[in-house]
This record gives structure tokens, sequence and C-alpha cells, in this order.
């Protein structure tokens, strides 16, 4: 187990290292010599300005150097400045973080719960109608592009229902400290947004793997022992065809957390997918690094939470 | 096996009485896996329907032209006195405009269709790059094992942990959009889902005994690579290309909408749907509706066809939509 370990953790780092190789080229080198520094400075940068900027960013240095600069400053948590505001990149990913967390794990809540669901009621009843209708709106809503259900949603609660319901705010957010109830509200529309599109994985996923269990041995044993269908299903074999979608949710969850882009947008949240956006509306390379190199460690480290709760949860998988 | 040949080897009595089918008329006809997947999803309703949507979306983006002939509205055309209202603001669906037009006072039918040539183009280039790619990788990978196989899985584990929109946008932002652009970042970005599900497969099919089969008659690796496994793989590539077109298509909408797409004026869904959030509230609905409907029908069909193919290439399969 200890190896396990070591090794997955290792390749973990190893990965992001590449991942920041990957980034530092893309956004230092590929944008051409000198264009980096002007960048930095801004649209009114000074020469005495863009010089400064190289020296800082030791821009004059050969590419190894630069590069190992910047991976230095990273790994002491020192993201850089944004050049609008000169405040580090940090405080602007701390105070962003709350609204994305908020939108994703209120929205994996409901994602799961409801792809878990529709999945086992389509397998127990299999070819039912019950079963085709939910596997029909899983289709549906797997389709739908992420910014069409969610005017779609904007348009049918907030505007067409509006006399009906007033209690549908649909721009903006409230953090949980400020009012929870308002932090409810303003959250209920994005929660439905990315739950809707996400969960249809989550049905055929669970569909198919509680088929493929039902069919195993160990199940027709429990029911000839006389068990009750409700147990055999929820005991035996719900547990057993969830661990595929607990690997899936974890990486979905690692990946969310990283910004939500276009829900984000969308509702006006200003977590980390509509800060990065704004940023590259605005040129801000450093949020723009800080938030990809951030986002690809959620990745990374999802994956390997997820590995190690593989190996923990099920026997069968070989430790190496 | 015909049956006279059957007879002639003396044993067609014994294996019809045991069968108890197969009367002595019925030709027993050699059908090709291709062949059964083709017949299996010729009597699928819901790939016929969804392919016939399929066709008349094609055919509607050629014809667009004709239309705007037809109804002699350009695609860029604005029409400041018939298509806007007094307040500037679009106009209903009429006899002259079918589908109403947008804020600019342009035809939104025949921005539609010729938004629908953007979404196929980018949905089948970037398709065709992101599998020629992943079976590239995929193939090379699998086959190939050891040194090689760990550097191109560690590049895949780098790919899929950027997030494909934060590095789409930045990319797309900084080296100015275009449509040339976005194939191409849609395309290289999705190579990986192709590039493992290709490594899984080859990494399963290089230990048969036909591969090895063909290694003692002398074949070299190109030859084993290309001829031998390829085709055995192709029917999962099949598969995973009809699902990515729409998650290609997906994916362009969403750059449009975010402002990196297509650049305008060029008629777009995503950059449509993105103008129209603005207007849809007070009473615009049309302009909202119509590329929207578009888009979801367009990656519906294409969804509901791929299942089909799925189905229809791997019978054992999940089937989930029978």
């Amino acid at each position: 187990m200890t190896w396990f370990l070591v090794r997955r953790i290792g390749q973990s780092i190893l990965v992001l290292l590449i991942t920041s190789i990957v980034v530092f080229l893309l956004f230092f080198v590929g944008p051409g010599p000198g264009q980096v520094a002007r960048t930095f400075a801004g649209r009114l940068g000074t020469a005495a300005r863009i010089a400064q900027i190289k020296r800082e960013l030791h821009l004059d240095q050969p590419l190894y150097l630069q590069y190992s600069h910047w991976v230095w400053n990273l790994m002491q948590g020192n993201f850089g400045y944004d050049f609008y505001k000169g405040e580090p990149v940090s405080t602007a990913i701390a105070s962003a973080a709350p609204a994305t967390i908020s939108l994703v794990i209120g929205a994996a809540i409901i994602w799961i719960s409801y792809g878990v669901f529709t999945g086992v009621i389509s397998a127990v009843r299999s070819r039912s109608l019950m079963d085709r209708s939910f596997t029909a709106s899983a289709l549906f809503f797997y389709s739908m592009p992420t910014f069409v259900l969610g005017l779609s949603l904007i348009w049918i609660f907030a505007y067409k229902l509006s006399p009906v319901t007033t209690f549908f705010p649909f721009h903006g957010y409230v953090s949980f400290t400020t009012n929870p109830g308002q932090w409810f509200e303003y959250l209920i529309l994005p929660w439905l947004t990315l739950a809707l599109v996400t969960a249809a994985t989550y049905t055929r996923l669970t569909r198919t793997s509680m088929l493929e269990v039902l069919g195993e041995d160990y199940i027709r044993t429990a029911r000839s022992k006389g068990m009750k269908e409700n147990r055999v299903i929820t005991r035996h074999a719900l547990r057993a065809a969830l661990t595929p979608v607990v690997t899936l949710a974890g990486l979905d969850i690692g990946t969310a957390l990283g910004g939500v882009i276009i829900v984000e947008t969308l509702f006006g949240i200003p977590g980390l997918g509509w800060t990065v956006i704004q940023a590259i509306d605005t040129q801000d390379l450093p949020i723009i690094l800080g938030i990809t190199i951030l986002a690809a460690t959620f990745v990374v480290v999802a994956n390997l939470i997820v590995d190690i709760l593989y190996a923990v949860l099920d026997p069968r998988v070989r430790l190496y | 096996m015909s049956m006279p040949e059957l007879e002639s080897a003396g044993i067609s009595e014994t294996l019809i009485e045991e069968s108890g089918e197969a009367p002595a008329s019925t030709k027993i006809e050699g059908r090709s896996p291709w062949r059964l997947a083709y017949e299996r999803l010729r009597r699928d309703r819901a790939a016929k329907i969804s392919f016939g949507v399929i066709i008349l979306i094609v055919v509607l983006a050629i014809a667009a032209p004709l239309f705007a002939h037809i109804t002699g509205h350009g695609p860029n055309q604005q029409f400041i006195n018939i298509g806007e209202n007094a307040n500037g603001g679009p106009v209903a669906p009429s006899g002259i405009f079918w589908l109403g037009t947008d804020n600019n006072g342009r035809d939104l039918f025949i921005r539609i269709l010729y938004g629908a040539r953007i979404s196929l183009v980018v949905g089948v280039l970037a398709t065709s790059i992101s599998v020629g790619l992943g079976v590239l990788f995929g193939l090379t990978a699998g086959f190939i094992g050891g040194f090689v196989d760990t550097v191109i899985a560690r590049l895949i584990d780098v790919m899929l942990s950027i997030p494909f929109l934060i590095l789409a946008v930045s990319i797309a932002y900084i080296s100015g959009p275009s449509l040339w652009l976005v194939i191409a970042i849609i395309g290289v970005l999705s190579f990986t889902y192709p590039a493992r599900i290709v490594r899984g497969q080859v990494i399963s099919i290089k230990g048969r005994e036909f591969v090895e089969a063909a290694r003692a008659l002398g074949a070299g690796p190109w030859r084993i690579m290309f001829v031998d496994i390829l085709p055995n793989v192709m029917a999962q590539v099949i598969v995973y290309a009809t699902l990515l077109i729409p998650l290609a298509i997906v994916a362009e909408a969403s750059l449009a909408y975010l402002g990196v797409g297509v650049p305008p004026p060029t008629a777009d869904w995503g950059s449509m749907i993105s103008d129209a959030s603005g207007y849809y509230q007070y009473g615009y609905w049309w302009f909202l509706l119509f590329p929207c409907m578009a888009l979801l029908i367009t990656t519906l069909s294409f969804n509901i066809f791929g299942d089909s193919v799925r189905d229809a290439l791997d019978p054992r399969g999940a089937g989930i939509y029978v």
C-alpha cells in the first residue's frame, strides 16, 4: 500500500510538472519574445515599466531559468499580482473560490442523488415505461448545451412564471455567511442547470452498472435465501454498482471546482470560472495562469483521491 | 458453405435433423459483421428517424443560398426599415421573415441555415482531427507499449488535467478567433478520448492468436498495426466519432457563446444565442427559441444516431436506448 501511494503521488506530481511546462510554454513562449512583458505592463505600459517587468519576471534570462523562477514562486503560493488592481492573484482566487465551491457541491448533491435514483429505478424496472422516460430524458439533457438549458430555466422560472413565483433571482451571488436564505435562493437555478446537464451520465452509468451487478451469482444467492427484494437492491447490488459512479463523481467534482465557466457567466456568479473569463477579457495574464494551474491541480488531486479510494474500497484492485 | 457442398461432405442430413431448422431450400449466406451491423441499424426506428433529421439538416445547410435567393435576404443583410421595430428591436415571425429577425434586423431563418454550415463543418472536421490523432496515438501507445506508452499516457493525463474551456478560450483570445483556429482547438484538445479507447482495445487485441499468426508469417510491425489490428478497432472508433460530433458542435457553440468563436458577422448558433440572451426577456422570444431549437435538434439527433450505431456494432454492449 505504501509503495502504491508513493508511486501514485509521484505520478501526480509528474503530471502537474508537465502541465505547468505546457501552460508556461503556451502563455510565456507562445506569444513571442517581448510580448509577455508588454502584456504584463498593460495597455499603457511605458518602456521603463516593460524593462522593469522583464527583470522582475527574469524574462531576460534563458527559458529554463524563467521557468524555474516561475514554478519556484508558484510552489511558495506566489501566483503573482493582477495588473489592474495590483493585488495578489491568491487573494483573487481566495475570494472567488467560495462561490464556485457552493455551486459545485450543491449541484453535485443533486446530480448524484438524481442520477443514482433514476439509474437504479431504470435498472430494476428495466424496459418499463419509467425506464424509457428516464433514459430518454437523460439523452435529452445530455444533448443540451449548458447555456441553452440555463437560459431556458431563466426564461421559464424568472420571467414566464414571475407572477406565480417571485423567489427565483437569477443573476448574482450572496455568500452563505452574509445571508444563508438568499445564498440558497440565488443558487437554485445554477444548481439545477449544472446538475441536470451532468446527471444524464450518472443515470446511464448507474443503470448499466446495476444491470451488470444484478446478473451476478451472489444476487441470486441473496434472493434465494429469501431476502426481501428491496434489501437485495439497496444492500447488495447498489453497493457494488456504485464504484464506477464514485469514480466519475470524484473526477467531475474535481474538474468543476476549477471553474464552471458557462454556468458562472450565465448567472453572474463571481466564482473561478467567471473570474478567468473576466481575466481573459482584460488580458490579465497572472490570473489566467493562476486559475489554470489551480484547476489542473484539482483534477490531478481528484484523480489521485479516486484511485486511492478505489484501491481501499475494492480489494480486487491490484496495488502496484 | 452452401448446401450442396454440405451434402457432398455427407454431413448435411444429420446437421439439419439435429438443428430442426433451415429447410433444404434456404441458402446460407455469409454476412460480414459490418453487414449485420448495418441490418441491425436499418431495423432501428430511432436510428432511422435521427439519421433522417441529420440528412435534413445537412440538406438545409447546403441549400442555404437557395433559401437566401428565394426570400431575397442575405445572411448578413440588415433590414433597417422592415427588419426592426420602432424601438430598433427584432420583428416577429411573418410571411417576410419566416422566423423573425435578430437585433440587427437580419433574417433569423437565413442566419440559422448559414449557422448550420458552421456547426456541421466544425463538428465533422474537429472530430476527424481528434479521431485521427486519437487513432495514431492510441495505436502507437498500445502496440509499442513500454516507454512510448508511458510517455503518451502521461501526455493524455496532462491534456485531461487542463480545463478545456479555459485553455480553448485563452488560446482563441490570444491568437484572435477564426473558424480554422476553433476547429483546430476543439480537434486537438479532444483527441484524448479516442486515444484512450483505441489504446485499451489495441492492448487487448495484440495478444490474440491472429496477431501472432501474422507475426509468424513474417509481417512487420507496420503491417500488423495497420492491416491486422486497426480494422479490429474501427468499430469502436466509428462509435466514438459519431458521439464526438455533437460534443464538438456544443464546444463550438460554447466558444461562440463566450465570444471567442467564429468572428461576427458570420452567422453562428452560439453567438446568435449569446446575442439573444439580452433580448428574449423583452418579448422577443423567437430570437432565443429558434437558434436554441436548431442547436438542440442537431445535437440530439447526432446523439441518438450515435447510440444506435453503438448498439448495432456491439449488440452485447449496454444497449441503453432500446
